[in-house]
C-alpha cells in the first residue's frame, strides 16, 4: 500500500480528523508489525496518546495549528527526549532517561508533532547496518533477511513500514543517507551547522548533523523546515542563510571517483542508467575530485579520534551502567566500560586513542585533518562549475544480516557518503530505481546551504524514478 | 600486512581509554585493528605539505554567551547517578 | 659545597571568582557554602548530548589579566580537549587550551616585577574549566568511597605559567602576593577565598633535573614546599645521588614532598581542538575597550606615589602592591594627611601593629582618620613620636580616637618652657656630680635629658629640653649668676 504523505495527513488532521485515533492506529500497527522489523527501541505510547489528546483539544479550542500538526515522528535513539529513555543502542545507556529535550525535539513539539517512539540504531551511531545495536538488528522492511542500513536503520525502517510518516536520523558519515537508500526512502544530511546538535549524543561532533527522513521529498522538506534554525545552545550553529536558486537548467557533475572502489556493478549500472535518463532534463557531466580517493580513511581517523574523547564520559558514575566496584577507580572504570560498550564501539575508541596519542597524532589525526582541507577545496572548485554533484548513495545493495563481518568491509560501505560530512555540505539520498529487486539510492550534494537546490533536483528524481 | 599494534600496545591503549577486554576480544581485535590500520596507510600517499588542517568545517568565530545565570535544576541531574550518599555522588575509591 | 643556583617556575590556577556563571554553562559560579551538587546542569555534568557555551565575560576577564601581565594576547585562540580519566572530571576530559600542535592559548609572554624590581617572565596564560571537588570518608588512604561534589566543576580558571625566573622560595611567594594584588585590583578574582588560587611549582638546582610539586594550597605552603624540596635535592646532590625527573605531591600535614607513582606520570593527554567550540578572535578594538576600562594597576600606582607624593621607592612599592593599604593611604592623603609621614606610619608601625593584633587592614578600626589625626598631633608638636606609637596601638585596640586617648591620658607634650626649666633645675639639684661631668662630656648631657624625660613620663618636648639643659650648662660654665 502507498501510505498517504505527511503533508496530506496533516491537512486531514488539521481539518478535523482525530489525532488520537490516528496515533492509536499507528501504535496498533507498530505493535503488530514491528516485532518482525525491530525499528523501535522504545515506543512512546503513553506520552504520544497524551500529546494527541492535547492536540485534539487545541484544535477544538481554535488554537493555531503547527506545521506538523498531529504528525507522528520516529526519533533516533541518540537524540535526547525528556522523560523518555535514550539508549544510543547501547547497554551503557540502557536505563538512561534524559532530564532535558534536544533542541530538535523542542522544535518538533513546538510544531505540534508527536514523538511516537525512539528508533533502533548502531551503538553510538557506529555502523552502517544497524546490526551493532545492543537491542538486536533492524530488518529491512523490503526484505527482512537484509539489513536496513545504518546507523539510523530504525528510523528508515519505521518510515518504510509506515509506522510514522516522518523520522529523525543523524548522519556522521552517511547514517541518514545509507538507511534511506537501503529502505527506499528520502534522507537528508543538512549543511553542518544548520540543525542544532544540542541534545544529539555525540559520536564525532565535527562531522555530524541531525537529518530528516521521509517517504518523499515534500515531506522531507516539511520536516527540515521545522528542525533547521539557529540555536544559541550549539556553538557551531549557523545563522540561517538560503542560497538563491535560479530557474535555469541544473548542471550536475558526477565524479568518477564515485565509481572506483568497491562499487557493485548492479549499483553502478542502475545509477548510470538513471543519470542518463536525467540527462534529458539537466546537464550531466563526468568530473574528477581526486582527493575523494582518500575520504574514507580520512573520515574514519577523524571520527574515531573524536569518538574516543566523546565516549570517555561513560564511566558509570554520574549516569549509565555501573557494575560492581573493583578494587579502585581505575578498575571500576575499566569494568563498567568493558561491560557497557559493544565491540565496534571498543574498536573505534581504541583506534581513536591510538590516532591521537603521542607519536601517532601527526601521522593520523593531523594528517587526516589536512586531507580534509583538500577535500573541501575539491568540492569548492567543483561547485564553481556545477550546481550539484551526484553519484550512488551506497556502493552496494542491501546485504544480508550477518553477511559482513570484517570491519574494513563494513567501513567500505560509507565510501560514497563520508565526503559530504568531511566538507560539511548538504547531501540527500533519493530512491532512483531497483536492481535485483533491491532499492538503489541516488545521492545529490550541494554547496553549503544548498538544501533547496537538493529538494528541487530531488523532485526531478522522484518524477523520473 | 605489518603488525602495527602489538599486544602490549593494545593493552596500553586499553589502559588509556579505560576499557577492559576479554582474552578473546584481545585476540580478535589485534588482527582487526592491524588490518584497519593497513587500510588507513593510504593517506600517506597524499602530499599535505603546507596544507592547513580543517578542525571546524564552518568559518564561524566568537560565539559567546552573556554571563547570566540560568537557574539549574540539579535534582533531576543528580538522580541519574546510580550510587549516591546524601547529595554526594559516590565514586569508587582512589588509592 | 658551593651554593648552586636555584630556578623556580610556577603554574598558578586562579578561579575567576567575580563571574556570575561557570565557564561553559549558566550554573551559578559562586558555589562556596552551597550544599553538594546543587550548582549542576546537563552541561557541567557532561550529560550525553549537552554542549558547552563559552562565557564572554570569562574571555574579557582573561584579556584584562593578560594586559595587566604585559602579555601578548592571541589574535585567534582555540579551546582544546585534554583527555584523561579521573573521578573529578565529569566528561573525563578537560576543556582547556594548548600551546602547540595548532593550539593557541589566550596569551603568551609577559612579565611582572616583584619587590626590588626583579622581573619574572610569564610564559603563557590560558582559560580552562575547574574539576569537581572530591571528598573522602575518613582519609584518602582508608576511605572505601570517594564523594563527588560537582558544584565546582566547570568554574572558570585562569592558568598562569611563569618562566623559571625565581631564585629562592621567598621570590616565589613575593610573585604570588604581587599576582594576587593585581587580580584583586582588576576585580577578576578574590584570592582570599579558599581554593580560589592554587599553585604548582617546578624547581631545579644547578641547572639539573626539573622536579614538579603539586597540591600546594596556599602561598605560605609554597614557600615551605620549595624550601623542603631544596633541602631534599641538596642532600641528594651532596651524596652524589641523581635527582629524578618526577612529579611530587606536597603533603601539608607532614610538610614533606612525596613522589607520585610512575603510572600517573605516564599520562598521554591526547590534546586536540574542541570540536564543539569555534575559535575566538580577539580584535585590537576588543583589547583597547578592555584596556580603557582597567583600573590603575599596582605598578602604575607605585609610579604615581613616587611622582605625585614624593614617596620613597620602598614605601611606594609596599603600599601600592597591597590594595587595602593603597586605599588607606589615599584616604589619608585625601583627608589632608602629609603623604610622606602617612606612608611612614603605614609601612612601619601600622602593618606590624595590625599583624600583632591579628587585624585585617580592612577592619573598620583601622580608619584613615586615626592615622591623619596622629600625624597632625605629631606635627603640631602635641605628642612625641614615642607617645604616638603607644597611642596608635591603643587606638587600634580600643577604637578610641588618638586625640581622645591623648586627652584622657594627659599625654600632651610639655612645651611650657617655665615648667620645663623647673624640672631641669630639680634634676640638676639632684645630680650635682653628673652636672659637673656634663660640662665636658656629651654622653652625660644625654643622661640629664633622660632624667628630665623620666620625671615628665616622656612628655617633655625633647628639643626644648635639650636647649634648656644645654643653656643651663653653658651658664654654669660661664659662671653667670642664676637668674
Ligand atoms: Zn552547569
Amino acid at each position: 500500500m502507498l501510505p498517504r504523505s505527511a503533508i496530506e495527513t496533516r491537512e486531514e488532521l488539521a481539518g478535523g480528523a482525530s489525532v488520537e485515533e490516528y496515533v492509536l492506529s499507528l501504535l496498533e500497527r507498530i505493535r503488530r508489525e514491528d516485532p518482525k522489523i525491530n525499528s523501535f527501541i522504545t515506543i512512546c505510547d503513553g506520552p504520544a496518546i497524551e500529546a494527541a489528546k492535547a492536540l485534539d483539544r487545541k484544535r477544538r479550542e481554535g488554537g493555531k495549528l503547527g506545521p506538523l500538526f498531529g504528525l507522528a515522528v520516529a526519533v533516533k535513539d541518540n537524540i535526547c527526549t525528556k522523560g523518555v529513555r535514550t539508549t544510543c543502542g547501547s547497554r551503557m545507556l540502557e536505563g538512561f532517561v534524559p532530564p532535558y529535550d534536544a533542541t530538535v525535539i523542542r522544535r518538533l513539539k513546538g510544531a505540534d508533532a508527536i514523538v511516537i517512539g525512539k528508533t533502533n540504531m548502531d551503538e553510538f551511531a557506529m555502523g552502517s547496518s544497524t546490526e551493532n545495536s545492543y537491542f538486536g538488528p533492524t530488518r529491512n522492511p523490503l526484505d527482512p533477511e537484509r539489513v536496513a542500513g545504518g546507523s539510523s536503520g530504525g528510523s528508515a525502517a519505521a518510515v518504510a513500514s509506515a509506522f510514522a510518516p516522518l523520522a529523525l536520523g543523524s548522519d556522521t558519515g552517511g547514517s541518514v543517507r545509507c538507511p534511506a537508500s537501503f529502505c527506499s526512502i528520502v534522507g537528508l544530511k543538512p549543511t553542518y551547522g544548520t540543525v542544532s546538535r544540542y541534545g544529539l549524543i555525540s559520536y564525532a561532533n565535527s562531522l555530524e548533523q541531525i537529518g530528516p527522513m521521509a517517504s518523499n521529498i515534500g515531506d522531507c522538506e516539511l520536516l527540515f523546515d521545522v528542525i533547521r534554525g539557529y540555536d544559541p545552545r550549539d556553538n557551531t550553529s549557523l545563522p540561517q542563510k538560503r542560497v538563491e536558486i535560479g530557474e535555469g537548467g541544473l548542471r550536475i557533475g558526477v565524479p568518477k571517483e564515485f565509481f572506483m572502489e568497491g562499487v557493485q556493478e548492479a549499483v553502478e549500472k542502475c545509477v548510470r542508467d538513471f543519470l542518463d535518463k536525467m540527462g534529458s532534463l539537466v546537464e550531466v557531466e563526468e568530473i574528477s575530485l581526486p582527493s575523494l580517493a582518500y575520504a574514507l580513511p580520512t573520515y574514519y581517523i577523524i571520527a574515531m579520534s573524536e569518538a574516543s574523547s566523546n565516549l570517555a564520559r561513560y564511566d558509570g558514575i554520574r549516569y549509565g551502567l555501573r557494575g560492581e566496584d573493583g578494587s579502585d577507580w581505575n578498575e571500576t572504570y575499566c569494568n563498567n566500560r568493558g561491560m557497557g560498550f559493544g565491540q565496534e564501539v571498543k574498536r573505534r575508541i581504541i583506534l581513536g586513542t591510538y590516532a591521537l596519542s603521542a607519536g601517532y597524532r601527526n601521522r593520523y589525526y593531523i594528517r587526516a585533518q589536512k586531507i580534509r582541507t583538500l577535500i573541501r577545496e575539491d568540492f569548492e572548485r567543483a561547485f564553481k562549475e556545477f550546481d550539484l554533484i551526484a553519484g550512488p548513495t551506497m556502493p552496494v545493495l542491501p546485504f544480508r544480516i550477518g553477511e559482513k563481518l570484517d570491519p574494513v568491509e563494513v567501513y567500505m560501505c560509507d565510501i560514497e557518503t563520508v565526503p559530504a560530512n568531511l566538507a560539511g555540505i548538504p547531501a540527500i539520498s533519493v530512491p532512483c530505481g531497483m536492481s535485483q529487486g533491491l532499492p538503489v539510492g541516488l545521492q545529490l550534494m550541494a554547496p553549503p546551504f544548498g538544501e533547496e537546490l537538493l529538494f528541487r533536483a530531488g523532485r526531478i528524481v522522484e518524477e523520473l524514478a | 600486512m605489518g603488525e602495527r599494534i602489538t599486544l602490549e600496545d593494545l593493552e596500553r591503549l586499553c589502559w588509556l581509554s579505560r576499557l577492559r577486554l576479554s582474552q578473546e576480544e584481545k585476540v580478535a581485535f589485534l588482527g582487526q585493528l592491524n588490518k584497519i590500520l593497513d587500510y588507513f596507510e593510504r593517506i600517506d600517499e597524499v602530499d599535505v605539505e603546507g596544507i592547513p588542517p580543517t578542525h571546524h568545517v564552518i568559518d564561524l568565530t566568537n560565539v559567546l554567551r552573556e554571563d547570566e545565570v540560568e537557574e539549574p535544576q540539579p535534582d533531576e541531574v543528580l538522580e541519574l547517578a546510580p550510587r549516591r550518599r546524601g547529595r554526594y555522588i559516590l565514586a569508587p575509591r582512589i588509592l | 659545597m658551593a651554593e648552586v643556583p636555584i630556578r623556580i617556575g610556577l603554574e598558578i590556577h586562579c578561579q575567576l571568582t567575580n563571574l556570575r556563571t561557570k565557564l561553559f554553562c549558566g550554573c551559578p559560579a559562586d558555589y562556596r557554602g552551597s550544599p553538594p551538587n546543587t550548582h549542576i546542569c546537563p552541561i557541567c555534568m557532561g550529560l550525553p548530548g549537552s554542549l558547552p557555551s563559552p562565557n564572554k565575560k570569562a574571555i574579557e576577564d582573561g584579556v584584562a589579566v593578560a594586559i595587566a601581565l604585559n602579555s601578548e594576547i592571541s589574535k585567534r585562540m582555540t579551546f582544546f580537549r585534554k583527555n584523561y580519566f579521573y573521578p573529578d572530571l565529569p566528561k573525563n576530559f578537560q576543556i582547556s587550551q594548548y600551546d602547540g600542535g595548532g593550539g593557541v592559548p589566550l596569551a603568551r609572554g609577559g612579565y611582572l616585577h616583584i619587590e626590588g624590581g626583579k622581573r619574572i617572565r610569564i610564559r603563557r596564560i590560558q582559560i580552562e574549566e575547574d574539576p569537581a571537588k572530591l571528598a573522602y570518608e575518613g582519609t584518602i588512604d582508608d576511605s572505601t568511597a570517594t564523594l563527588v561534589d560537582n558544584n565546582r566543576a566547570g568554574v572558570a580558571l585562569l592558568e598562569i605559567v611563569t618562566e623559571p625566573d625565581m631564585e629562592d622560595p621567598k621570590e616565589a611567594r613575593a610573585f604570588l602576593e604581587k599576582l594576587r594584588g593585581i587580580l584583586e585590583c582588576l576585580g577578576v578574582s578574590n584570592g582570599e577565598l579558599e581554593g580560589a588560587m592554587r599553585c604548582d611549582a617546578n624547581i631545579s638546582l644547578g641547572g639539573g633535573t626539573r622536579v614538579e610539586i603539586k597540591n600546594i594550597s596556599s602561598f605560605k605552603e609554597v614557600e615551605r614546599a620549595l624550601t623542603f624540596e631544596i633541602t631534599r635535592q641538596r642532600q641528594l646532590l651532596a651524596r652524589d645521588i641523581e635527582v629524578r625527573r618526577e612529579t611530587r605531591h606536597w603533603d601539608d600535614v607532614r610538610r614533606i614532598t612525596v613522589s607520585l607513582r610512575a603510572k600517573e606520570e605516564e599520562e598521554d593527554y591526547r590534546y586536540f581542538p574542541e570540536p564543539d567550540i569555534v575559535p575566538i578572535e580577539i580584535s585590537e578594538d576588543f583589547i583597547e575597550g578592555i584596556r580603557k576600562r582597567l583600573p590603575e594597576l599596582p605598578d602604575q600606582r607605585r609610579e604615581r606615589y613616587i611622582r605625585q607624593f614624593g614617596l620613597q621607592e620602598h614605601n611606594a612599592e609596599l603600599i601600592s602592591s597591597d590594595n587595602a593599604l593603597s586605599k588607606l593611604f589615599e584616604e589619608c592623603v585625601r583627608m589632608g594627611g602629609d603623604p610622606i609621614e602617612v606612608s611612614n606610619w603605614l609601612v612601619g608601625d601600622l602593618i606590624s601593629f595590625t599583624r600583632e593584633l591579628g587585624m585585617e587592614l580592612t577592619d573598620p578600626r583601622v580608619s584613615p582618620s586615626k592615622i591623619v589625626e596622629l600625624v597632625k598631633l605629631i606635627r603640631s608638636g602635641s605628642i612625641s613620636t614615642k607617645i604616638a606609637k603607644e597611642v596608635l596601638m591603643e587606638s587600634l585596640r580600643s577604637d578610641e580616637s588618638p586625640e581622645d586617648i591623648v586627652k584622657r591620658r594627659g599625654l600632651l607634650k610639655i612645651s611650657d618652657e617655665a615648667l620645663l626649666r623647673d624640672v631641669v633645675e630639680e634634676v640638676f639639684t639632684e645630680n650635682e656630680k653628673a652636672v659637673r661631668e656634663a660640662l665636658h662630656d656629651e654622653d652625660v648631657v644625654n643622661f640629664l635629658i633622660g632624667q628630665v624625660m623620666r620625671k615628665t613620663k616622656g612628655k617633655a618636648d625633647p628639643n626644648l629640653t635639650y636647649e634648656i639643659v644645654k643653656g643651663s650648662l653653658e651658664r654654669i660654665k660661664g659662671g653667670a649668676p642664676d637668674s
